[in-house]
């Protein structure tokens, strides 16, 4: 029997262990490269003291890279959760979940990320120390205004303070821990009221969690509701200021007559997760060009992203490529197959590598095909999972992950939707 | 005669495998003649595969190898193979428009070409007949691997892994009539031929399975005989639908409870409008918990003759248990021929939201109407859903409080001990019609 042992991208490696750089290493600083680049490539180097100067507490997330990690995280939230930025840098949102967090709620904020809208809910999320806290969760996408496609998201939190009356809990909570609760919530609006000092900061100094947990949701005021939705326009303001600067220029509305828009952002999400190197093109444009790549395949070829989006695969092949090894992938493509074959490719470098090729049509909710998916294994690579797993294998989930990405995806862009 | 004894020699690397072939019955199936031949993969599981918030531990394995590279990877595998009757990537699927988001799928070749139903509908509780179709009987290329607990800390996986002698394997095998990318079977311990009929330990073996595929797209589902189960051979099914299901978006209310308390704080509650009644299960301080009080709560059901669907939601985090009546209702001709026609069976996916059409008609006219209207036939009336419910949460030691004004009566005047409790053998025979 085999243990795995495959230290998980985007995780520290001890790198005094091994003399070359892993592949799965290369991978984790090309992912904090691309973290610390998100908010500065579009909005300059300046943004970040501009989005300190709001007094409010909110993440920026980007869902273009893997994991739709946090690229920015303002002071008052750093002061509210108890963490640092570096270490919420790069983590996912769900590190503030835990044990008593509305599922349903996680599963309205998935929704909404997915269909790339606005959305307020009240969430129980918990601090670095483990102590729970209700705030009002206000998400909101930046939209690219050249391609359509989300930037970021802009995450503002608003603590809800605890309301005598309108509190809403649960049979058990009436009839036990009430007391206590109403003495904390004077005493907190008392405190905010009298000291005046920042309020941001003092708002969360909140020593009591008595039975907090088993509130089964607490409703934010129209005045929180106002508050985070004031914050998301000044931020939105900010980054739209900002992005003019880079000439990539983002707003709060999806811009309708976007260019050539590589695929919907809601479907890198998903695809962003499968650690393998592949990319997706699209046959119903000529030469079927690339409309995604992996961060894998780029660290496999040595190209960037921009060079190789809309351009055919052509650029893989030279001087001893098979060509009918190539014209039986063309056959295949044709024949609306699968096919798996082995070919020499270039590298940007020109170095060439045996590359085991799986190609596969993949198909949306209308069961037509939308893409076409080739996940590329080099011949005799060092596994980067150091799993003893076949190529074959490997591809076949890539396959299996993308075809449940594109198929939802569809479904979910159909007409219930009232926007469209 | 004059003869000599000598050890064969081995000509052939398949000399040897074509002896291991002859063994069993030759059709290299799931039956107790070939499977401990067999050299099906093996997944083993870690003791608790709940992920946790702060892990960082680097000696596991990918967070997506059980799910993608092992499931959807090897069900593409069984697909290039040509194993499945028909391509369900091919199947048109939408979300039919209105509040609820209900999921509609237009399937013309499913039903023509399925499996028949072998098994009497009026009984929950049947016993295993081994002369009607089972899964020991199907062959082992349609089985992707083998889902056993490791015993350990950490996650296991074994390409080739040889059964002992002995050894009931639990295995997971693709369903050749899916009705998603995915759509697999899980059946615990299936040389043990358990009749379809919840037990403690395979439920909590199904949550881990959802615990294990670890998105919130990757659903369990069971079906009761007299509920649209039409094998009797115990078995979950489960697919891939990167969509929120209705019934998942559904408000719930917790019930009020009077008395006890349900092993680890499990939280039980009511769906709110939807249009099948249901309860609602979770928290808990392990999966055990959670599997434990629904097990509980679907023995009662299975017993009292009561047929019900059981959907595994978000990770293994959240179950919702439906007692049905449709089939009483077909019986006495209360459904009406047009929703009759459909052809759709109610089974734990169409309850849950995610409805499979098989005329090109329906699934174009299909409305939000149309799919409550369907679903609301398979509910409980209102009066028969308090009744059942009240059992259940008796079966797994909860009392409902009416309502706060009850409540303080009941503390202060007269006691719970003192009202009359229904045994659950005076529950009538469920809700079938015995013609």
């Amino acid at each position: 029997m085999l243990a795995l042992t495959i230290p998980a991208i985007g995780r520290p490696v001890d790198d005094t262990l091994l003399p070359l750089p892993s592949p799965a290493e290369a991978m984790a600083s090309c992912q904090r490269r691309l973290i610390e680049e998100s908010l500065t490539a579009r909005y300059t180097d300046w943004v970040a003291e501009a989005l300190d100067d709001i007094q409010s507490c909110f993440l920026i997330t980007d869902p273009g890279i893997a994991g739709h990690p946090i690229v920015f995280a303002s002071r008052g939230f750093l002061a509210m959760s108890g963490y640092s930025m570096q270490e919420v840098l790069g983590r996912n949102g769900r590190i503030f979940q835990g044990p008593a967090t509305n599922r349903q709620s996680v599963m309205e904020i998935r929704e909404a990320i997915r269909e790339e809208r606005t959305l307020q809910v009240s969430l129980l999320n918990y601090r670095k120390d483990g102590t729970p806290h209700w705030i009002l969760f206000h998400i909101c996408p930046v939209f690219g205004a050249d391609d359509g496609r989300v930037a970021h998201f802009v995450a503002v939190q608003v603590p809800i303070q605890r309301r005598s009356r309108c509190s809403r809990s649960s049979a058990e909570a009436m009839l036990g821990g009430t007391r206590g609760r109403l003495i904390g919530g004077c005493r907190e609006e008392v405190r905010s009221d009298d000291l005046g000092c920042n309020p941001t900061v003092e708002l969360f100094v909140d020593v009591d969690n008595r039975g907090l947990e088993a509130e089964e949701s607490r409703e934010a005021s129209k005045q929180e509701r106002e508050l985070a939705l004031d914050a998301a326009n000044s931020i939105l303001s900010t980054l739209t200021h900002y992005s003019k600067l880079t000439g990539r220029v983002v707003s709060g509305k999806r811009c309708i007559e976007a260019g050539f828009s590589a695929i919907n952002s809601s479907l890198v999400m998903p695809l962003g997760r499968i650690k393998e190197s592949f990319i997706l093109t699209d046959p119903h444009l000529p030469n079927m060009p690339i409309v995604y790549a992996s961060d894998e395949f780029l660290n496999l070829t040595g190209y960037s992203r921009h060079e190789i989006l809309g351009q055919d695969c052509g650029f893989l092949n030279g001087p001893d490529t098979d060509v009918e090894v190539l014209d039986q992938v063309r056959q295949s493509i044709q024949a609306e197959h699968a096919c798996t074959v082995r070919l020499l490719n270039y590298r940007k470098d020109r170095s060439s590598f045996w590359n085991l090729l799986h190609i596969s049509p993949v198909r949306n909710a209308s069961g037509k095909i939308a893409f076409y998916v080739s996940v590329q294994m080099e011949e005799n690579a060092k596994n980067s999972s150091g799993l003893c797993l076949s190529a074959g294998m490997r591809q076949l989930g890539v396959v299996g992950a993308v075809k449940v990405a594109v198929r939802s995806l569809c479904i979910s862009a159909g007409p219930s939707k009232p926007s469209s | 005669m004059l003869s000599i004894k000598r050890v064969p020699t081995v000509l052939s690397n398949y000399q040897e495998e074509r002896a291991i072939e002859l063994i069993g019955c030759g059709r290299n199936c799931l039956g107790k003649c070939c499977l401990p031949a067999s050299e099906l993969p093996l997944f083993a599981f870690k003791n608790d595969p709940r992920p946790k918030a702060s892990s960082f531990g680097t000696d596991e394995l990918p967070p997506d190898f059980f799910l993608n590279t092992l499931l959807l990877g090897q069900w593409e595998d069984r697909m290039n193979r040509g194993l499945f009757r028909y391509d369900v990537s091919a199947c048109e699927t939408k979300v039919i428009p209105g509040e609820h988001g209900f999921i509609a799928q237009l399937n013309e070749g499913r039903h023509l070409k399925k499996r028949p139903t072998e098994f009497r509908v009026d009984r929950v509780l049947q016993a295993f007949d081994p002369a009607k179709f089972n899964f020991t009987k199907v062959g082992q290329e349609e089985v992707l691997f083998r889902f056993e607990a490791a015993g350990g800390d950490k996650s296991l996986f074994d390409e080739n892994a040889g059964v002992e002698a002995g050894n009931s394997p639990t295995v997971v095998a693709i369903n050749v009539s899916p009705i998603e990318y995915g759509h697999v079977l899980l059946i615990p311990r299936v040389l043990d031929c358990l009749p379809q009929r919840i037990d403690n330990e395979s439920f909590l073996l199904a949550l881990r399975m959802a615990a294990e595929a670890g998105s919130p797209y990757f659903r369990l589902g069971y079906n009761s005989l007299g509920a649209f189960a039409t094998i009797n051979h115990l078995h979950f099914q489960a697919y891939y639908l990167a969509v929120p299901f209705p019934v998942e978006k559904a408000p719930t209310e917790k019930i009020p409870i009077a008395e006890g308390q349900s092993k680890g704080g499990v939280k039980v509650s009511r769906l709110m409008n939807y249009p099948v009644r249901g309860l609602v299960y979770e928290g808990g301080n392990n999966l055990k918990d959670l599997a434990d009080v629904v097990a509980n709560s679907c023995i009662w059901l299975q017993t009292n003759n009561v047929p019900f669907n059981v959907l595994i939601s978000d990770s293994g985090r959240k179950v919702f248990l439906f007692p049905q009546c449709y089939a009483e209702k077909q019986a006495l001709g209360e459904v009406s021929q047009e929703l009759l026609e459909t052809q759709v069976n109610p089974a734990v996916w169409e309850i849950s939201g995610h409805i499979v059409l098989k005329r090109k008609k329906d699934y174009e006219e299909a409305s939000e109407e149309y799919a409550w209207r369907l679903l609301a036939e398979v509910s409980l009336s209102e009066e028969r859903f308090q009744e059942v419910k009240a059992h259940v949460l008796e079966a797994i030691g909860l009392v409902e409080s009416k309502d706060e004004m009850i409540h303080r009566n009941e503390k202060t005047g007269t006691t719970l001990e003192s009202a009359p409790t229904i045994p659950p053998t005076s529950f009538p025979e469920g809700c079938l019609i015995l013609q």
